[in-house]
């Protein structure tokens, strides 16, 4: 079988499905996981260094971003200086230069702002940065994130962490069309078969977390994403039978006794 | 030694008037190679630190990564 990649910024990875490393219990919960998903990418937030408490753990012990490819994030970022401020403190903590901005426009919902994301991404594409960008579904959105310059298209399937899966797969599938962008769906997926469907309709890849880290059984879970990711684009790339409303039998009518 | 009062991620320090960045940091046991640094909002060239000295009331964010979706 010819090897099937995924290409972000001229990095190519094996895995198409990456993970986020918030919401487990521990640090090697998390490594463990990640692990077991087969996942190339992870995202990582950035925050302050706990000064009072030196012994806390780092995720770089556990997880080697010499091995796993970090992808700084800017959640929690509700404005473009926010998030602009973050990015450029990530890039500088060892060069990082492909990252995942999000600028949220609702503490509730989570959707994100996209006039403040549309902005932020412009900055960071004339700085250098190769941006991977979490937005809504709204193909003439994502196209102009494109013509700015973004890496990936990386649209909800639904509010981050919610778990609903993929509420509108038409608009994945007109973004899909319209683009040949690496689309990654992004925050609101809830079970394995979510990842499959989105990677059925196109998708380069899938991002999750809240649906691993969360559940009951997180290493199952894991490798059930990892499995949903590999059936479903074998399933994609595999070419799909025309749906029809009638029936049509799978043994030959021939020698029927 | 005069004493000049400095804000780290948020929490007021007091430290030497001599201090340079890099003091500071070694004296937080920060692994430089990890971090990044920034003072009065300002990103901090890592390969400098022992060429800054803390000036009163400088406000210095020192950040890193941690787990997040």
């Amino acid at each position: 079988m010819k090897k099937d990649q995924l290409k972000i910024a001229n990095k190519k990875f094996n895995s198409r499905l990456i993970v986020g490393t918030g919401k487990y219990k521990s640090m090697s919960e998390c490594a463990k996981a990640i692990k077991l998903s087969g996942a190339e990418i992870v995202t990582v937030a950035v925050r302050r260094v706990n000064i009072t408490d030196k012994k806390k753990p780092l995720l770089m012990d556990y997880i080697n971003p010499k091995k796993i490819t970090y992808l700084p994030n800017t959640a929690g970022c509700f404005n473009s200086e926010e998030a602009l401020r973050t990015l450029r403190l990530a890039r500088e903590i060892g060069g990082w230069e492909l990252v995942k901005l999000e600028v949220l426009g609702d503490k509730k919902n989570l959707f994100p702002d996209m006039i403040e994301t549309l902005k932020t991404t412009e900055v960071l594409v004339k700085e250098g940065f190769k941006v991977m960008v979490y937005c809504n579904d709204d193909p003439l959105m994502a196209k102009r994130l494109e013509n700015s310059g973004a890496s990936a298209i990386m649209p909800l399937a639904a509010p981050i962490g919610s778990g609903l899966g993929i509420l509108n797969d038409i608009n994945l599938r007109i973004i899909r069309s319209q683009t040949k962008l690496p689309l990654i769906v992004d925050a609101g997926l809830g079970q394995a078969s979510d990842a499959a469907v989105a990677m059925e309709l196109g998708c380069d890849g899938v991002l999750v977390n809240t649906a691993i880290a969360k559940a009951k059984k997180p290493y199952d879970m894991a490798v059930a994403f990892k499995n949903a990711v590999i059936a479903g684009r074998l399933s994609f790339n595999s070419g799909r039978i025309q749906k029809t409303l009638m029936g049509s039998p799978s043994s030959p009518r021939k020698g029927i006794i | 030694m005069k004493k000049i009062k400095i804000k780290v991620n948020g929490k007021f320090k007091s430290v030497k008037s001599d201090n340079k960045l890099s003091d500071l940091i070694k004296d937080l046991k920060i692994p430089v190679n990890k971090v990044a640094i920034e003072l009065n909002k300002e990103i901090v060239n890592k390969t400098k630190l022992n060429k800054i000295t803390l000036k009163n009331n400088d406000i210095i964010e020192v950040v890193h990564f941690i787990g997040g979706g």
